[in-house]
């Protein structure tokens, strides 16, 4: 049975379209008999003949570029691409991932009156069921954040669904979401017009050309080295799909890009009796793990199973993906999911089961973006089975980005540089697909942490939190606390524990906040990113006073808060920087910004031997002191006055902590709270710790997690970098002038902008909503992403939430835009357009009224209890 | 339980049964089907009519008293053609007389006192002539695997420098009682002086006493008999002057396998004796041992050992009383040598020694490397005959029994099979009471004329490792005669190689449709859960020996009966059964065949 799947390919072999490549298409031999050599330079040379590759070459030669090679290793579109279920469906869970989507589904509709060349394309509709309460609500939350971004749908009843869909059993359900502009298209056959297109712009396309590695020189791409000789150029895009990871570390210098293939299954049948119409809509039984589409006739079906079968961990290299074994027993969950879903197919005959291995990331988002030590090498791949919805807008953003210096929305999510050479060990790998795989039809709620995969980096005092209680969370890599279970108080199993409503640990993390609010609390932070710049002369303050907004130039001692700004005045990374010494200074940056802020350090500090960029993030165990009574616990283990008087905010001084000396105390603790951050190198972390607790007793002292932060930071309007700061922020559209310093007496990157942003005003502006009418008991919580409304007008989407125990309301943070009622363009955004708006967060289809702030409630800044307060519970210890 | 229940299961191991097919008790209790009497500490019956009634109601087993209800369902089960079979025909199936005249005694005060612990059931079987829908009740799956994985044991040789350079993966054993206490023991180890790895099962009867004397001291016979003349010097000079002793043996013991800590010492001086004996012999002409008669002396020298220290006796009189019921009960041995390609196995009695062999398409096939002995056995048979007058020819073999009496035709200890009439009687006499009041030890079997009729003498195998032997199951007759040994050889292959001996569903050309295959891949899905549940083979052989329906797959519902019956009825059911899967490492067999 060799036929060609969802592939026209014959049929066009004599098609228009095709005359420009040069390579044997014509048949094996031809192309043997004949070798066609290779030009000898280009600007782009491209691997990988699939969706990713024909999508990137066809949007670089849209925008103009024209000296691109396309390479591909078998035929094109022979790897996943030819077994892809060509499914086009929009519901994704990131806005990003929508809007690549959407772009996708736009750009394959024209596709075929482009080229000529039939793609299959069927406006079909797609239907997402939801068996449960929990399942409905994550569609609805989809479901508004698709409507706002132009994209039609709506929630319907089962009822409506056994109408739309002549098979399916609906008794089960409690309802769905219908999609009526997803389709269906054979990705074959679009990767084959994308080709045509792109050759007909003018690039050139060789099969059948296996890449053995990319040469570099001084961290720039110079060559491509092929089994049919060599090509020089400039930029290297990867998009080899599943081998792009054995293609990274084929380098000398390697690069890490964290992907692994799973077997993926589905089954073909033959026509039904009376055939399913061709515009029969898409099913999606998430609960039962399955999709379902109608296929000439009959039906396709797959779906991503609890156990999934990794495969090439050892990374074998095959030409094209053949055809693997087909696991019947393996199918047999999805196979009897199918049949409850639609008991009538029982009589329905299988024509095929088809293995099609698919990639999947470590955190199931796709990857994209150029390398962090190789300049001009580019990566697009990983797609998590979605190749085909992603193609078209990935394939744009990467070639806006390689055109443009950056594409035209924020990507970070799927930058390749929030991942590190720590995500590619093939176990890790290897193991984390196995979660990853089956958590795409899994109930996605907040706060989800991997199981797989843990404990890799973790803080010396791990074992001693872990038993007094700590409930840990990851972040590249890095084991953070979430908060500490008291030894008296249960917790929800874990599955139990998924809600969209009030979390299990809600009384745990309020009393950690009102004991950093009362008392003090100790938070392990050592996942910070830490790097040290000096040199032997001004040559750091001056590198930094070109990167940085804020005026490095300050006494010693003194810590900044500064963004780093990229050329469009947009946050590249916001971070701390203290002061140590006249020509040394320590940076203090988010966790994942451990590879990224690197790689842009260093691609704008210049080749200079007398000054030096270290990471020591490993080096330093990060204790955060929160809370009032911190300088007590200080200032008796240092036997040093810790008052504001002696030690102001912001300040930074080495000194003695309990036995250890060289302890670097800095007063500031990322919440706005009163308290300290102390640095302390990781021989000390155990005995520092261990006073820290022992004379913090009286003060009562505790531990406290990253959730009991997240709560005090929010409330404070404390912005975070990755959450609601991105590339297309800048410091003006948060409120941070302050933080910069346009006239510090020399030039900084982004200053331009600034400046020009200062004049013309800003088009957003970042938000802090208090929620009013909401119920934190019986309500569904914000997470990120929920629609804003001002005055009944969608506004802009919230960007991280949390409960603020003291205001007893949910406090958002998010960005409002001003769009025009009559255009739909962005206007100048003013603070007393944001007074003046009435405001609406929508959560899960749910309106809940909101007041929005420019700056945070005064009176949480307020710490002085009246006298009278004061109760007997306060002896208590917390 | 309803006994009717236990009856439908298809199976009643009640193995008394009167020709004709008259359902009848025998008169001393079968409960150990391999002696038609029921000696041992507690059970102690006698074989002849004779016997006062009132001694025989008081030292009656009390299985035997049970069962008086259960004889009448087993007639209504014969008529609903329930298939029973009952092998072991013999001699003392006696007259419906007696099991009347036993049936008025059945509820005795005496007896009533007696099995009190059992009362309840008693009463519920009474009972249960009146109710007429029986109780229903059945363990879980999860009781099933702890009752199933209770005694489980695996090891794996370790790997040295990543290279395995034993032939020998590792071996999975497991066993489960029928009689209580089990009368079943093993043992597995690896020879420290010497290359090679022992194991073996042994079957006891008429209590456990030989059977674990036999397992704690049988494989230290054979290490000293295959250790070489210096090594024996080296380790006698050791004992004389008071240094460390080289170890000889490593073993690999589950926690249940207890070594008894009293004979040791005991046991210690009759092994130095026989190492002091080789040394002797040994006059410094170094020859190669050879492991067949190291087997066949170790064996003999054993048995001999443990019927002299029951003939010396001892000044401690536990340990006397032990020695002596060594001696007075009976063990089977089968026993397998491995080193590198060369597999020894020696057995003596009815227990076997089975290899499992796979066949270049994937297939299995068993080659047995054990004869049994019993009248099963034509040559046993013929060598008994040879060994006795021609007058005792209809005698020494009756009702496929050595005199009438014991299954197997080779066995340790049973010295009433081997003493002359008059040093049992002197033993006997000098020995403590306990011996004295025993029926059972005082009985001389029927015509009992020209003793030795038993040997421990084992019968050699030698066989050559080849690749595709892949492994050996060593088994008590528990297990053979519940299964056969190309389904034990199968259902152990198909686990040890994994899932994958269910061939891969293709569709192919076929017409197939949803529901088909879904009825197929559910099917396939419940004969593997079977195999996930079990991490150790002798467990899975285990599982599938007590609950295989007629279809040859576990049935969850008999497996979970057959081991929630009351210890006293679980014999009439299965005997015990004591495993131990040996896995090759093929490519060691591989090697050591290329080498050459």
């Amino acid at each position: 049975m060799s036929y060609r799947l969802l592939s026209v390919v014959r049929r066009q072999r004599t098609g228009r379209g095709w005359q420009n490549w040069s390579s044997g298409r014509s048949g094996a031999s031809a192309a043997e008999a004949h070798p066609v050599a290779l030009p000898a330079q280009a600007q782009v040379v491209i691997c990988g003949g699939g969706i990713m590759g024909t999508s990137v070459a066809y949007h670089l030669a849209k925008m103009g570029w024209k000296d691109i090679v396309l390479l591909e290793q078998g035929r094109l579109a022979a790897g996943s691409t030819r077994f892809c279920a060509g499914i086009l469906s929009t519901a994704r869970h990131l806005s990003i991932e929508q809007k690549m989507a959407d772009y996708s589904n736009k750009l394959y509709h024209q596709l075929e009156q482009e080229t000529g060349i039939q793609t299959g394309y069927i406006r079909t509709g797609s239907v997402f069921l939801a068996q449960t309460q929990d399942r409905l609500i994550s569609l609805k939350r989809i479901n508004s954040r698709l409507n706002v971004i132009g994209i039609p749908s709506e929630i319907i009843s089962p009822k409506k669904v056994a109408e739309l869909h002549p098979l399916l059993n609906v008794h089960d359900l409690v309802g769905a979401m219908h999609v009526p502009e997803d389709a269906v298209v054979s990705s074959a056959d679009v990767a084959l017009a994308l080709a045509s297109a792109a050759s007909q712009n003018g690039v050139q396309i060789y099969d059948r050309t296996s890449i053995l590695h990319v040469m570099v020189k001084k961290g720039q791409v110079t060559a491509v080295e092929t089994d049919k000789g060599q090509i020089e150029c400039q930029y290297f895009v990867n998009c080899a799909g599943q081998w792009a990871y054995e293609l990274g570390l084929s380098n000398e210098e390697p690069v890490s890009i964290p992907l692994h293939a799973c077997e993926h299954f589905y089954l073909l049948t033959r026509p039904l009796e009376t055939p399913l119409r061709s515009n029969t809509p898409t099913v999606v039984d998430a609960d039962g793990r399955i999709f379902i589409r109608n296929w000439q006739g009959g039906i396709l079906s797959g779906g991503f199973e609890k156990n999934p079968k990794p495969i090439f961990t050892e990374g074998k290299n095959q030409l094209e993906i053949q055809n693997l074994q087909e696991d019947w027993d393996h199918f047999e969950p999805l196979l009897s999911s199918l049949l409850r879903r639609m008991p009538d197919l029982e009589t329905l005959e299988i024509l095929k089961l088809v293995n099609c291995p698919e990639t999947f990331t470590p955190d199931m988002r796709c990857i994209m973006g150029e390398s962090p030590s190789v300049q001009g090498y580019f990566v697009l791949a990983g797609m998590n089975s979605a190749g085909l919805s992603f193609g078209g807008g990935a394939g744009r953003y990467l070639a806006e980005w390689m055109v443009h210096g950056y594409p035209s929305e924020n990507i970070w999510e799927l930058d390749l540089k929030r991942f590190g050479a720590l995500q590619s060990s093939r176990t890790f790998l290897r193991h984390r697909v196995m979660e990853v795989m089956p958590l795409l039809y899994d109930l996605k709620v907040p706060r989800w942490d991997f199981q797989t995969g843990r404990q890799l980096r973790t803080s010396p005092l791990y074992d001693r939190l872990d038993a007094q209680g700590a409930r840990w969370m990851e972040k590249h890599g890095f084991e953070r606390p979430k908060y500490f279970v008291p030894p008296d108080k249960d917790l929800l199993a874990l599955e139990q524990s998924k809600t969209f409503y009030k979390p299990d640990w809600f009384d745990i993390v309020e009393s950690e906040v009102k004991c950093c609010k009362e008392a003090v609390c100790v938070i392990d932070m050592s996942s910070f990113t830490k790097f040290e710049i000096t040199s032997a002369g001004d040559q750091a303050l001056e590198v930094l006073q070109y990167l940085f907004s804020n005026d490095l130039d300050v006494p010693v001692g003194h810590i900044v808060h500064t963004g780093m700004l990229n050329q469009a005045g947009g946050y590249e990374n916001d971070c701390s920087i203290a002061r140590l010494g006249k020509r040394s200074f320590f940076m203090i940056s988010p966790t994942d910004q451990q590879v990224h802020c690197w790689a842009w350090l260093k691609k704008h500090m210049p080749e200079d031997s007398n000054l030096l960029l270290e990471d020591v993030t490993w080096k330093y165990t990060a204790l955060n002191l929160i809370g009032p009574r911190a300088v007590d616990v200080l200032s008796e283990l240092s036997y040093a006055p810790m008052t504001p008087d002696h030690f102001p905010s912001l300040f930074c001084k080495e000194m003695s902590v309990g036995y250890a000396n060289g302890i670097r105390v800095m007063s500031m603790t990322h919440t706005g709270e009163p308290g300290f951050m102390l640095y302390i190198p990781i021989e000390y972390a155990l005995h520092v710790y261990n006073e820290v607790m022992s004379v913090g007793q009286k003060y009562g002292i505790r531990n406290a997690g990253y959730y009991a932060l997240r709560s005090l930071r929010i409330e404070k309007f404390f912005a975070f970098w990755g959450q609601d700061l991105n590339t297309l922020t800048t410091p003006l559209e948060c409120g941070r002038e302050s933080w910069v310093k346009l006239e510090k007496g020399m030039d900084f990157i982004g200053r331009d902008a600034l400046l020009q942003q200062k004049q013309n005003g800003v088009y957003k502006r970042l938000t802090m909503f208090i929620l009013d009418d909401h119920d934190t008991d019986l309500d569904l919580w914000p997470w990120w992403g929920e629609p804003i409304y001002r005055n009944g007008q969608y506004a802009g989407k919230t960007t991280s939430s949390a409960y603020s125990y003291t205001l007893e309301r949910h406090v958002c943070l998010g960005f409002v835009h001003n769009f025009s009622e009559d255009t739909g363009e962005e206007q100048v955004v003013t603070a007393d357009f944001i007074n003046r708006g009435e405001y609406e967060i929508d959560i899960a289809g749910h309106r809940f009224q909101a007041k929005a702030k420019l700056y945070p409630v005064t009176s949480l800044f307020t710490h002085k209890r009246r006298k009278d307060d004061v109760e007997l519970s306060d002896l208590h210890g917390k | 339980m309803s006994i009717s229940a236990l009856l439908s299961m298809g199976r009643c191991c009640c193995r008394c049964c009167c020709p004709r097919g008259l359902w009848m008790l025998s008169a001393p209790c079968c409960d150990d089907r391999r002696m038609c009497v029921c000696p041992g500490p507690r059970r102690i019956g006698i074989p002849i009519r004779s016997s006062s009634l009132p001694l025989f109601s008081d030292a009656m087993p009390a299985p035997t008293q049970l069962f008086f209800p259960l004889i009448r369902n087993c007639e209504l089960s014969r008529i609903y053609g329930t298939a029973c079979y009952c092998h072991h025909r013999h001699l003392c199936c006696s007259s419906p007389y007696l099991a009347q005249s036993r049936l008025r005694y059945a509820p005795h005060p005496a007896y009533a006192t007696f099995c009190r612990p059992k009362e309840s059931w008693w009463q519920y079987t009474q009972g249960r002539r009146y109710a007429s829908t029986p109780q229903k009740f059945y363990l879980t799956p999860p009781q099933v695997n702890s009752i199933l994985k209770a005694n489980e044991y695996s090891f794996k040789v370790p790997e040295f420098d990543g290279k395995n350079v034993s032939s020998v993966l590792g071996f999975d054993s497991n066993q489960l009682p029928a009689n209580a206490p089990i009368e079943d023991r093993r043992s597995a180890a690896t020879c420290l002086q010497t290359r090679g790895m022992l194991l073996g099962v042994f079957d006891g009867h008429a209590g456990c006493a030989c059977s674990q004397a036999v397992s704690e001291r049988l494989f230290y016979y054979i290490a000293v008999s295959l250790l070489p003349h210096e090594t024996l010097l080296e380790i006698e000079n050791a004992v004389e002057s008071g240094r460390a002793l080289l170890p000889i043996l490593q073993w690999h013991k589950h926690p249940n396998d207890y070594f008894s800590k009293e004979a040791s010492k005991l046991y210690f001086n009759s092994l130095r004796t026989y190492w002091q004996e080789l040394i002797d012999l040994n006059t410094g002409e170094s020859t190669d041992i050879d492991v067949k008669e190291a087997l066949i002396n170790a064996f003999k020298r054993l048995d001999n050992d443990i019927s002299l220290e029951a003939q010396v006796g001892d000044p401690n009189s536990f340990l006397n009383y032990l020695v002596l019921r060594v001696a007075f009960s009976g063990a089977t041995a089968c026993v397998a040598h491995v080193d590198g390609v060369d597999l020894h196995v020696a057995n003596t009695g009815d227990s076997r020694a089975m290899l499992g062999v796979q066949e270049e398409d994937g297939s299995w096939s068993a080659v047995t490397l054990s004869n049994d002995h019993n009248a099963q056995n034509e040559r046993e048979l013929e060598r008994l005959k040879l060994e006795h007058p021609k007058n005792e020819a209809k005698s020494v073999v009756k009702q496929d029994r050595l005199l009438g009496l014991l299954m197997p035709f080779r066995a340790f200890g049973d010295v009433k099979f081997k003493w002359s009439i008059d040093l049992q009687k002197r033993v006997i006499e000098s020995g403590p009471d306990q011996l004295n009041d025993n029926e059972y030890t005082k009985f001389i079997p029927p015509n009992y004329y020209t003793p030795p009729y038993l040997t421990a003498e084992p019968e050699v195998t030698y066989h050559r490792l080849r690749p595709q032997d892949k492994f050996l199951v060593l088994a008590t007759d528990g297990l053979w005669e519940t299964m056969h040994r190309q389904d034990v050889v199968r259902i152990v292959g198909e686990y040890l190689t994994g899932m994958h001996h269910q061939q891969p569903i293709a569709v192919g050309g076929y017409k197939v449709t949803l529901g088909q295959m879904h009825g197929l891949l559910t099917e396939r899905r419940a004969k593997m859960s079977s195999v996930f549940e079990d991490q150790n083979a002798a467990t899975h052989l285990i599982r599938h020996a007590v609950g295989n329906n007629e279809f040859g797959t576990v049935d969850h519902e008999r497996l979970s009966k057959m081991l929630s019956l009351p210890e006293e009825l679980a014999r009439m059911y299965r005997d015990d059964i004591t495993i131990i899967v040996v896995q090759f490492n093929s490519h060691v067999v591989g090697a050591y065949q290329n080498q050459e």
